[in-house]
C-alpha cells in the first residue's frame, strides 16, 4: 500500500505554518530575541566607552534593591498611571456617551477629539511644552479671566498633572472611539424595556450601558495601563523627569541608566523589571475580568 | 518536543546575538576607506569648511573614498554618540563636548594621538597650548585634539540698554566699574524699562547648571575642587554666588525666572553670556550689539571657556585612517581656516590679527580682550568622569533653589549631599 505524503491534512498544516511564518519569525527576532538580550545584558556590566562586558551575575538586580532613586521613580510612575488612567477612560466614556446621541455636530466633534491621536507625538509635546510656559498660551488664557496660572512645569504638582493632561488630550480620542464602537453594539431594545419599566438614564447607564460594554473597557484599560508605564517622549520633552526628580517615571529613569549615564547592564534590569510590572498588571486586569467582564464573544 | 526546539533556538539565537554585539574587534581594513565623522554642528557654512578640508585630504589620499560629517543635535549629542557606540556603529572620529572629556579619555575608548601628530609633516604639536589640551591628556598623552576653545563673553543690546539710559558695559569697562553688581543692575533697569529680559545665561535655562560657571567663577566657586573629590556646592564662595544670582532672578528681576525664555539673538534681551562662536547669529542683527568680557566678580577678572576636542575611536575598521585625517584636519593650515568658527589650541594662532582675518563680524580689540586674554586665563567649564550621572543630580537638587523665598545655603549642602557618593566613586 503506498502513502502519499502530502496528504489533505499535511498540505492545510503546511499552508498553516506558511501563513503564521512571517509573523513568527518577526515574534522571534523583534519579540524574543530582544527579550532574552535585554535579560542576558541585565546579567553584565556593560562599559560601552571602555568596550568591556563582564558578568556579573545577580548584581545588577541586587543594585535595584538597593537603589534608593527606584522609590521616587516607580512612585512617580504609579502616580502618572493612576492620573492618566482615571482622567483617560473616563473622559473618553463620557465623549463617548455625549457623541453617541443623535445630535448635529457630533462627526465634527469625533473628529476634533480623534485628531490629536494622529498627531506626531513629538510635534505635539513640544507645542504643548511651548504653551505651558510660565509666559505661554495657557497662563496667558487664564489671565485674561483674571486668575494667575502656575508656573506648570515647574512646580512638583503641577508638572506631573502637566504631563498627564497632555498625554490624556493626545490619546482620549482612541480610546473615545473605541468606546463608541462598543456603545453602538448596544442593542436599542434593552433601553427600550428599561424605559418601559421606569428605569432612569442613570439607571440605564449602570445597569445595560456598563455591563454591555465591559469587554471594551477590558480592552482600553490594559492598552492604556500599559501605555501609561510606557510613557516616554512627553517626559523627556517636557520635564527631563523633574522639578527634583518628581517626573522621573520608571521608563525615563531606565533611559538616563542605560544611555545617559551608560549603565547598560542596570538599564536592562531595569527593562526587566518594567517587563515584569506591565505582565503581572495585565495578567491582573485578565483574571479580574470574570469579575466584571458582562460577556464575552 | 517542538516547543522545546524552538525555544532552544531562539535562546542560541540570543546569546549568538548577544555575544556577537559585545566585545567585538573589527579587522584593519586594507581596501577603500570610507571614514564618518560625528559633529554637533549642522551650521552650513561649518560644514562647508569640513568637506572642503576633507576634499582635499582625500585627493592626497585616493584610497580614502569618503570622509561623512554626520551632525547630531547638540541637545542629546553625547547620549546618542554612545547609543552609536553601543549599536556597533559607533563612528571613525568624533567631536566630544568638554563635559564628557574625562568619560572618553579615561576610559580607553580613544587612539592615542601622539604618534600620529608627531611624525605628521609640518604638524608642529609645540605650538599646541598646554592649557588647551589639559583636559584631553591622561598619563601624558593626548587622546582627543582640543579642536574648539571657546570662551564665554557677554553679547550687549546697545540699543536696549542706551534706551534704558543705561551706561553700556563698554562705557563701564573703560571706567573700570564693569562688575557683576554694576552688570546685574544694568539688566534689571533694562528689563524694567523695555519690558524685555535683562540677562540671559544662555543654554542654562534652569537645567544646564555648568552654564552657571560662568557667573560663580567670578566668586572664585567651583562645583568640585581641582581633584574632584570635593563638593563645591556648599563651600562660601558658591553661597554667595547664588544669593547673588537668587537675588538678581527674584528681587532685580535682572535674569528672566524659571519657564520664561528669552533669545537675545532675537533682541528679546540686553544681554547674553554664550560663546564668541555664536556671533554668528548676528549677521543681520537690527540692533546694535557689542562683545565684552564677562564682568568682574567679587574675586576679580576671571574668564570661563567651553571646549570640544576631536578623537579617534579605538575600535573602528579604521583608525590609523582616521587619526591620520585628524592630524590633516587640524593641521597648522587647516586650524587656521577653521578659527572662523572655532577658537584653535595654537598659540601662533591666537593673535587679534589672525582671529579678525576669519572673524570679520569682531573687532580686533574684542578677540583680544575676550578671546585671546580669555583663553590664557580661563577656566573649563565643569567636568568629571560620569558627568552625566554627577550633573543629573546637581540639575535636581538645585531645582527647589529657582523659587522665590528659599535658604539657598540649605539647597546647595543638599546639592553636595547628592553628588558626594558620585564624587566619591
Amino acid at each position: 500500500m503506498s502513502t502519499r505524503f502530502w496528504t489533505g491534512s499535511r498540505r492545510d498544516a503546511a499552508a498553516g505554518y506558511l501563513f503564521i511564518a512571517p509573523q513568527l519569525l518577526g515574534s522571534i527576532l523583534f519579540v524574543f530575541v530582544p527579550l532574552g538580550l535585554v535579560f542576558w545584558y541585565s546579567l553584565h556590566e556593560w562599559n560601552v566607552l571602555a568596550d568591556t562586558f563582564t558578568f556579573v551575575g545577580a548584581d545588577n538586580y541586587q543594585a535595584l534593591l538597593d537603589d534608593p532613586r527606584l522609590t521616587d521613580a516607580l512612585a512617580a510612575t504609579g502616580l502618572f498611571s493612576a492620573g492618566l488612567v482615571v482622567l483617560n477612560l473616563t473622559l473618553a466614556l463620557l465623549l463617548a456617551v455625549l457623541l453617541n446621541q443623535r445630535l448635529r455636530g457630533t462627526v465634527f466633534f469625533r473628529t476634533v477629539f480623534f485628531s490629536p491621536v494622529v498627531v506626531s507625538l513629538v510635534a505635539w509635546t513640544i507645542v504643548w511644552g511651548f504653551l505651558l510656559q510660565n509666559d505661554g498660551g495657557i497662563n496667558g488664557l487664564l489671565k485674561t479671566v483674571g486668575v494667575h496660572g502656575p508656573n506648570w512645569l515647574r512646580g512638583e504638582t503641577t508638572a506631573m498633572l502637566a504631563v498627564v493632561v497632555v498625554q490624556v488630550v493626545k490619546n482620549v480620542g482612541l480610546n473615545m472611539v473605541l468606546f463608541l464602537a462598543a456603545l453602538q453594539g448596544v442593542p436599542a431594545n434593552l433601553y427600550e424595556a428599561a424605559t418601559v419599566d421606569g428605569a432612569s438614564r442613570t439607571r440605564q447607564f449602570r445597569s445595560i450601558t456598563v455591563p454591555m460594554i465591559s469587554p471594551t473597557i477590558l480592552l482600553t484599560s490594559i492598552i492604556t495601563v500599559v501605555g501609561s508605564l510606557q510613557v516616554f517622549a512627553q517626559i523627556a520633552v517636557l520635564t527631563q523627569g523633574g522639578p527634583g526628580t518628581s517626573t522621573t517615571v520608571l521608563v525615563y529613569y531606565l533611559y538616563q541608566q542605560a544611555f545617559q549615564f551608560h549603565h547598560f547592564g542596570y538599564g536592562a534590569t531595569l527593562s526587566v523589571l518594567l517587563f515584569a510590572i506591565v505582565l503581572l498588571l495585565t495578567l491582573v486586569q485578565w483574571r479580574m475580568r470574570r469579575k466584571w467582564v458582562f460577556h464575552e464573544s | 518536543m517542538k516547543i522545546r526546539a524552538l525555544i532552544a533556538a531562539a535562546a542560541a539565537a540570543t546569546l549568538a546575538l548577544g555575544l556577537s554585539a559585545c566585545g567585538k574587534q573589527e579587522e584593519p581594513s586594507t581596501g577603500p576607506v570610507s571614514l564618518r565623522m560625528t559633529v554637533w554642528s549642522s551650521n552650513e557654512a561649518h560644514l562647508k569648511l569640513f568637506n572642503e578640508i576633507a576634499d582635499a585630504y582625500k585627493a592626497k589620499n585616493p584610497r580614502v573614498t569618503e570622509i561623512k560629517f554626520d551632525p547630531i543635535p547638540f541637545e542629546n549629542y553625547t547620549t546618542t554618540l554612545t547609543t552609536q557606540i553601543a549599536g556597533g556603529n559607533g563612528p571613525d572620529l568624533a567631536w566630544i563636548l568638554e563635559n564628557s572629556a574625562p568619560d572618553f579619555v579615561t576610559s580607553g575608548a580613544l587612539l592615542p594621538l601622539d604618534d600620529t601628530l608627531a611624525k605628521t609633516d609640518g604638524y608642529d604639536t609645540a605650538d599646541l597650548s598646554q592649557a588647551a589640551t589639559k583636559l584631553w591628556q591622561t598619563g601624558g598623552k593626548l587622546y582627543a585634539y582640543p579642536f574648539s576653545t571657546s570662551p564665554f563673553g557677554v553679547f550687549v543690546n546697545t540699543d536696549m540698554l542706551k534706551a534704558a539710559g543705561q551706561q553700556t558695559p563698554a562705557e563701564l569697562i573703560a571706567a573700570n566699574q564693569w562688575t557683576w553688581d554694576k552688570a546685574v543692575a544694568v539688566a534689571s533697569a533694562s528689563a524694567a524699562k523695555s519690558g524685555k529680559a535683562g540677562l540671559v545665561v544662555r543654554d542654562f535655562d534652569y537645567k544646564g547648571w555648568d552654564n552657571l560657571s560662568t557667573v560663580w567663577a567670578g566668586w572664585g566657586a567651583q562645583a568640585w575642587s581641582a581633584d574632584g573629590r570635593t563638593c563645591g556646592f556648599d563651600q562660601q564662595p558658591m553661597v554667595d554666588a547664588m544669593t547673588f544670582l537668587h537675588q538678581a532672578i527674584f528681587t532685580g528681576k535682572a535674569l528672566p525666572g524659571p519657564g520664561t525664555t528669552a533669545d537675545f539673538f532675537a533682541g528679546a534681551s540686553a544681554m547674553t553670556i554664550t560663546q564668541i562662536s555664536r556671533a554668528s547669529l548676528l549677521k543681520d542683527a537690527k540692533f546694535g550689539w557689542d562683545l565684552v568680557p564677562l564682568p568682574s566678580g567679587p574675586s576679580g577678572k576671571y574668564s570661563v571657556i567651553g571646549q570640544a576636542g576631536l578623537g579617534v575611536l579605538k575600535k573602528g575598521r579604521n583608525a590609523d585612517v582616521a587619526a591620520d585625517f585628524l592630524a590633516f584636519f587640524t593641521s597648522p593650515d587647516n586650524s587656521a581656516k577653521l578659527a572662523a568658527y572655532f577658537p584653535p589650541p595654537r598659540t601662533s594662532q591666537l593673535t587679534a590679527d589672525t582671529l579678525a582675518k576669519t572673524n570679520p563680524l569682531l573687532k580686533p580689540e574684542q578677540l583680544q580682550q575676550v578671546v585671546i586674554d580669555g583663553i590664557s586665563t580661563g577656566v573649563v567649564k565643569p567636568s568629571h568622569s560620569g558627568q552625566a550621572e554627577i550633573s543629573q543630580a546637581v540639575r535636581a537638587a538645585l531645582d527647589p533653589l529657582w523659587k522665590p523665598d528659599v535658604d539657598v545655603k540649605a539647597v546647595l549642602a543638599g546639592v553636595c549631599t547628592a553628588i558626594n557618593p558620585l564624587l566619591a566613586k
